[in-house]
C-alpha cells in the first residue's frame, strides 16, 4: 500500500465518520414518460457541494439531458445504481416532476420517501390533492417549487419563470419548424418573401419569451393580454399590443390574470376570430392558477386560419387554450398544424436542467445550506413553498400582507427635481442686483478719477467679450481652455518687465525678476501643453 | 519703440488672445487658436521689451530663458492623467507673480499720484496682492490634493467659517492701515496681509473635498485672471486688464458650469457647505440593502459586448486612476471595426478637471466625434443594448433624480439604467465621494463586474481580440 493509498484510506475513514453529520442531497432519474430534465447538473452539483452537501445521483439520471455518469463523478458526486437505494441514502431528494408510479420498481415514488426526509420538486398541490394526502402519510417534509411566492427576492428561485422562459422560446422554435415560410421578410432577386405574422396570447414570462424569440427571427409580432400593465413590456420588446375597447382590468392577485366577465370574453373572442384570419402563427400561453385553462381559440377560429398556419398551445397540459388541441400531439387540422406539446422545457433538457438546478441551489441556500439547514417558517419564501411539514399539510400558506400594486397615478410620480426647479423669483430679488450695480457705478462715477474710469471701461467691455466667447467653447475642450487661459494669464510678467530696469540689487528688480521667471514657466508650459493636447483630438 | 506703437501692439495682442479663445469652440479650429495665442503673447512681450521702459536686457534674458526652458520640459513630460495637477501648479505661479509684481510696484512708487488716484492705486495694489496670495497658496494645496500628497478629504476645522471671516476682516483692517500709511511704511501691513491671505488660500482649498476639485481648479483659474486684471489697473496697462478679464470670466464660467452639473451653489462648494441645509445623509433612503447586486464575469461581459449593436461607455475618474483608458480605446476600435455603434457619455464633472475625461480619451486615440456630453447622449440610453460604467459612481446614480433627500438630489446624471443591460466595473461595493448608496447596482438589468478595472478591461480586450481574429479567419 503506497503512502498515497494509506492517506486516502485515512481520509475516507475520517470522512465516513464525518459523513453522518453531512447532509446528502439525492437526485433520482425522472420517471415521468418523456421527461428528460434532471434536478441537478454537474455545475449545480458543485454549487451544492460548496454549500456543504454531499451529492448522490441515480445512475443515468442525467443521460437524457446529455450529462453522463462520468461527468457527475468528475464533479465529485456519488453515483448510486438503484432508485430505491437513492431515496434511502439521501436526506433531501430533489426532483423535477411530482412523485408518481415508478415503472421498474412497481411502487409509487411516494412510498420511497421515508419519514423525516425532505422532497423538493414540482407538486401542483391544488391539482394533486390525493398525492398530497399520500405524502402526508409518510410524515416527510415536502416543498413545492411551483408554490414559491413570486416576490422580487425569490426570483432566483422561481422555477415557474425559468421554465416558462425556456418554454416560450421553444414554442417559437416548434412553430417555425412546422411553418412552411420564413419568419423574416426579405426582398430577393427571385421574389419577395413576406414576413410571418405571429399572435402571442398572454404576455407573462412565457409570452414575453415567445415575443422576443419571434421578433429576433424577424416576424411581425402582435400580443394580447387581459392585464393592461403589460402593454409597456410588450411594446418594449418590439411587438404590437392589441387592445379591446373595454375598461376591465384582468390583473388578479400575485400578478396573474383572473377570470373575466362574459362581456369581456365575448369581445376578446371577437378579436381572436378577426386575428385568426390574418395571422400565420398563434402561440397561446393563457393560464389561470388552479383552474382549467381558458378556451380562447375555438374550432371555427382554427379552421378559419390560412392553410399552412400553426397554432402552438402552451396550455395543453392544463386543458388547452385551443379547442382542437390534442395534448402531447402535433397534428394537422384542416390544413392548420396544431402543436399540443407539453414537454417544451424538457426538449431543451440541458439548458432547463441547468436553470432548474440553479433555482434549487438558491432555495437550499436560502434554507441555510448544509450547515444550518432548516425549514424556517419565518422565511416568507420557505413558508410559501412548504406544502408538508413532518406530515402536516401546510398549504396554502397564510396570505402574506401583499403590498397592493400602487395605482398608476401614484406610481409614476417620483419628484423629478431636475425639471421642477424653476423657482419663481420675487420681483425684489430680480431687481435688487441691478439696483446695487447701478448704485455702485454711480458711486464710481462720482468718486473715481478719470484715469481709473478709462481702464474700468476697458475692463467691463473685456468681461463681456470674455463671457460671450467662452460660452462657445466645446465642453470637450475645457481642459485645453484652462491651459490656454493659464498661458495667457502669464502676461502678468509685463508687470515684472516694467520693474527690472532699476538697479539690479534693488528689491523691486529682484522681485520683478522672480515674477518674470515663474510667469515665463507658465507661458511656455501652458502653450506647449495646450499644443500637445490639441494635437490629440483627432476624428 | 514709441508708446503709441506699443499700444498698437497691445491692441493686436488683445485681438489675438480673443481669437485664440474663440478658436476653442471646436476641435478643428482649436489648434489654430493656440497659435494665435502664442502669436499674441510674442507680440505683447516683444513690444514691451522693445519699449522705452525696459532697458536691462541682460536681466530680462537671464530670467526669461530659464523660465521658458523649465516650462517646455515640464509640458513635454507631463502625463495627461496628471493634467489637473499641472494646471493647479501653473495657477500658483501666476498667483506668485501677481504678489511679487504688486509688492515690487509698491516699493517703486509711481510719482505724481495724488488724492483719489493715489487711493485707487493703493487699493489696486492691495487687491492684487491679496488675490495673488490666495491663488498662490490655494493652488499649491490643490496641487497637493490632486497629487495625493495630502488627503482628499475636506479639512473641516470646527470654527472654519469664523476663521475665514476673521481672516477677511483682518485683511480689511490691515487694508485701512495700509491706505493710511505714507511713503513705504505700508510695507508691513502689506506683508502681514500677504501672510494672512496665504493662510486663507490654504484653508479655503483644504476645506474642499476631492470630488469638488473641478470647481476649485476653475475657481483658481478665475482668480488668477482677476489678479492679472488688478495688476493691470495698478500699472495702468490695458492689455493686462483685458487679458485678466478674459481669463477671469473663463474661470468663472467653468466654475458655474461645474456647479450646475453638481446642482450645488458655488458658494456652498467653495465655502465647504456654508448656507446649505444638511441633507438627510441618505439615512432614510439607505434603509438596508434595497435589493441584491448581481455579479458577472469577464466572459459574460464579452458575450454581451459581442451581441450588442449599440454600446455606450460611461467613464469616470476611476478609469483614469486605473489607467484603463488605453485598453478601453482598443476595445472600442475592435467593436467599431465590427460594426457596433460605440459611444462615450461624459458627465460634466467626471474627472478632476473640466474636460479631463475628453483629454484622456483623446490621448488614447479615441476619435472625438464619438465622445459625447451628457446632454447630447442622455436620451439615447433607451435605445442602447449595453452600457459599460467604468470608474463612475455618483454621476450614474438614479437617487439624484428619484430621491429628494439624497445628498446628490437634483444633480443631473447619466441615465444609464434605461439601457437594456448595464455592467458596472467597480472594485467593491463601497460608495463614491458623496458617500451615497447607488440604487443602480441593484436594478434588474444591472450586473457588477468586480475587481480592478484595468485588469478586467485588459481581460475583456484579450478575449475580444481572440474572438475577432477567429471570426476573421472563419470568414475567409
Amino acid at each position: 500500500m503506497t503512502v498515497a493509498d494509506k492517506n486516502l484510506a485515512e481520509a475516507n475513514a475520517s470522512n465516513a465518520s464525518e459523513a453522518k453529520t453531512q447532509l446528502k442531497v439525492g437526485i433520482p432519474k425522472e420517471v415521468f414518460p418523456g421527461e428528460r430534465r434532471v434536478a441537478a447538473t454537474p455545475d449545480t452539483a458543485k454549487t451544492l457541494q460548496k454549500m456543504g452537501f454531499e451529492v448522490v445521483i441515480e445512475s443515468g439520471a442525467g443521460a437524457d439531458a446529455t450529462f453522463s455518469n462520468q461527468v457527475y463523478e468528475q464533479a465529485g458526486c456519488q453515483i448510486v445504481s438503484d432508485a430505491a437505494q437513492l431515496w434511502q441514502t439521501a436526506d433531501i431528494i430533489l426532483k423535477v416532476r411530482a412523485p408518481q408510479m415508478h415503472p421498474t420498481l412497481d411502487r409509487h415514488e411516494v412510498e420511497l420517501l421515508d419519514e423525516g426526509k425532505t422532497l423538493i420538486s414540482f407538486i401542483w398541490p391544488a391539482q394533486n390533492e390525493d398525492l398530497l394526502k399520500q405524502l402526508a402519510e409518510r410524515k416527510a417534509n415536502v416543498l413545492a417549487m411551483d408554490a414559491i411566492p413570486r416576490i422580487s427576492r425569490a426570483q432566483k428561485m422561481d422555477a415557474l419563470s425559468s421554465m416558462a422562459n425556456i418554454a416560450g422560446y421553444r414554442a417559437v422554435v416548434e412553430s417555425a419548424n412546422n411553418f412552411g415560410r420564413f419568419f423574416t421578410g426579405q426582398i430577393t432577386a427571385a421574389g419577395k418573401v413576406p414576413p410571418a405574422k405571429v399572435l402571442v396570447i398572454g404576455a407573462g414570462v412565457a409570452g414575453l419569451a415567445a415575443i422576443g424569440a419571434a421578433r429576433s427571427l424577424g416576424a411581425v409580432v402582435r400580443a394580447f393580454d387581459t392585464r393592461p400593465v403589460v402593454k409597456e413590456q410588450v411594446q418594449s420588446m418590439g411587438a404590437e399590443f392589441l387592445e379591446l375597447e373595454f375598461e376591465e382590468d384582468g390583473t388578479g392577485s400575485g400578478g396573474y390574470a383572473k377570470t373575466m366577465s362574459p362581456e369581456f370574453i365575448a369581445a376578446e373572442m371577437a378579436l381572436f376570430a378577426e386575428q385568426a384570419q390574418d395571422v400565420d402563427i398563434i402561440i397561446t400561453t393563457a393560464l389561470i392558477p388552479g383552474k382549467k385553462a381558458p378556451l380562447l381559440i375555438t374550432k371555427d377560429m382554427a379552421e378559419s386560419m390560412k392553410e399552412g398556419s400553426v397554432v402552438v398551445d402552451m396550455a395543453a397540459e392544463q386543458g388547452g387554450n385551443c379547442e382542437v388541441t390534442r395534448p402531447n400531439e402535433v397534428y394537422q387540422h384542416h390544413g392548420v398544424t396544431i402543436v399540443g406539446l407539453t414537454d417544451l422545457p424538457s426538449r431543451m433538457a440541458n439548458q432547463s436542467s441547468q436553470l432548474y438546478g440553479n433555482n434549487l441551489c438558491h432555495l437550499l441556500k436560502d434554507m441555510g445550506g448544509a450547515e444550518e439547514y432548516k425549514i424556517d417558517f419565518e422565511d416568507e419564501v420557505v413558508r410559501g413553498a412548504t406544502v408538508l411539514q413532518e406530515g402536516k399539510i401546510t398549504w396554502p400558506p397564510p396570505q402574506a400582507s401583499q403590498p397592493s400594486p400602487k395605482p398608476a397615478a401614484e406610481a409614476k410620480q417620483p419628484a423629478m427635481l431636475v425639471t421642477s426647479e424653476v423657482k419663481e423669483k420675487s420681483v425684489i430679488s430680480q431687481w435688487l442686483p441691478l439696483i446695487a450695480v447701478g448704485a455702485a457705478l454711480f458711486g464710481l462715477g462720482i468718486a473715481a478719477p478719470p484715469s481709473f474710469l478709462t481702464h474700468f471701461t476697458v475692463f467691463v467691455l473685456a468681461c463681456f467679450v470674455g463671457w460671450q466667447v467662452i460660452w462657445n467653447v466645446a465642453p470637450a475642450l475645457h481642459t485645453p481652455l484652462m491651459s490656454v487661459t493659464n498661458a495667457i494669464s502669464g502676461i502678468i510678467i509685463l508687470g515684472g518687465m516694467l520693474q527690472i530696469s532699476g538697479p539690479v540689487s534693488s528689491p523691486t528688480t529682484i522681485l520683478g525678476a522672480i515674477a518674470i521667471l515663474v510667469g515665463t514657466i507658465n507661458i511656455a508650459g501652458g502653450f506647449l501643453v495646450s499644443q500637445r493636447m490639441l494635437q490629440m483630438f483627432r476624428k | 519703440m514709441t508708446n503709441s506703437l506699443v499700444t498698437v501692439a497691445y491692441i493686436a495682442a488683445s485681438a489675438l488672445f480673443i481669437l485664440s479663445l474663440a478658436g476653442l469652440s471646436n476641435q478643428e479650429t482649436a489648434r489654430k487658436g493656440n497659435v494665435y495665442g502664442i502669436l499674441g503673447m510674442v507680440i505683447a512681450l516683444g513690444a514691451t521689451a522693445l519699449g522705452a521702459e525696459v532697458t536691462s536686457y541682460t536681466t530680462l534674458l537671464a530670467v526669461i530663458v530659464p523660465g521658458a526652458i523649465i516650462g517646455a520640459i515640464v509640458a513635454s513630460r507631463v502625463a495627461m492623467t496628471s493634467m489637473p495637477e499641472l494646471v493647479a501648479i501653473l495657477h500658483s505661479f501666476v498667483g506668485l507673480a501677481a504678489v511679487l509684481v504688486g509688492i515690487a510696484n509698491y516699493l517703486q512708487p509711481e510719482s505724481g499720484l495724488t488724492g483719489a488716484e493715489e487711493t485707487i492705486h493703493g487699493i489696486e495694489i492691495y487687491l492684487g496682492v491679496f488675490i495673488g496670495a490666495v491663488t498662490f497658496t490655494g493652488s499649491i494645496v490643490a496641487f497637493a490634493k490632486l497629487r495625493a500628497i495630502i488627503g482628499s478629504k475636506p479639512l473641516m476645522l470646527p470654527a472654519r467659517h469664523l476663521l475665514n471671516i476673521g481672516m477677511l476682516v483682518g485683511s480689511v483692517v490691515l487694508g485701512v492701515q495700509f491706505m493710511n500709511a505714507t511713503g513705504s511704511s505700508g510695507l508691513q501691513p502689506l506683508l502681514i496681509m500677504t501672510a494672512i491671505a496665504s493662510l486663507l488660500g490654504i484653508h479655503l482649498v483644504a476645506a474642499i473635498g476631492g470630488a469638488d476639485m473641478p470647481v476649485v481648479i476653475s475657481m483658481l483659474n478665475s482668480y488668477s485672471g482677476w489678479a492679472a486684471a488688478a495688476a493691470g489697473f495698478m500699472l495702468g496697462n490695458d492689455l493686462l486688464i483685458i487679458t485678466g478679464a478674459l481669463v477671469g470670466s473663463s474661470g468663472a464660467i467653468l466654475s458655474y458650469i461645474m456647479c450646475k452639473a453638481m446642482n450645488r451653489g458655488f458658494f456652498s462648494v467653495i465655502l465647504g457647505g456654508f448656507g446649505t441645509a444638511p441633507k438627510g445623509g441618505g439615512s432614510k433612503s439607505a434603509a438596508g440593502p434595497v435589493g441584491e447586486a448581481t455579479s458577472t464575469t469577464v466572459e459574460e461581459t464579452v458575450e454581451l459586448l459581442r451581441d450588442a449593436k449599440n454600446v455606450i461607455i460611461a467613464p469616470g475618474y476611476g478609469m483614469a486612476v486605473a489607467q484603463a483608458q488605453h485598453p478601453v480605446a482598443q476595445i472600442t476600435k475592435i467593436l467599431r471595426d465590427r460594426g457596433t455603434n460605440v459611444r462615450f457619455g461624459i458627465h460634466p464633472v467626471a474627472g478632476r478637471l473640466p474636460g479631463h475625461m475628453n483629454v484622456l480619451l483623446a490621448e488614447a486615440n479615441v476619435p472625438y466625434d464619438i465622445v459625447l456630453e451628457m446632454d447630447e447622449i442622455n436620451e439615447d440610453f433607451a435605445e442602447t443594448d449595453l452600457v459599460l460604467v467604468i470608474g463612475a459612481n455618483d454621476t450614474v446614480n438614479p437617487s439624484a433624480l428619484d430621491d429628494p433627500d439624497s445628498p446628490i438630489a437634483g444633480m443631473p446624471v447619466l441615465e444609464v439604467w434605461h439601457a437594456e443591460n448595464v455592467v458596472v466595473m467597480k472594485r467593491g461595493m463601497s460608495s463614491g465621494y458623496a458617500g451615497v448608496d447607488n440604487p443602480l447596482f441593484y436594478k434588474d438589468n444591472t450586473e457588477m463586474l468586480f475587481g480592478d478595472a484595468r485588469q478586467n478591461v485588459d481581460a475583456i480586450l484579450g478575449q475580444l481580440a481572440t474572438v475577432s481574429s477567429k471570426t476573421a479567419v472563419a470568414a475567409r
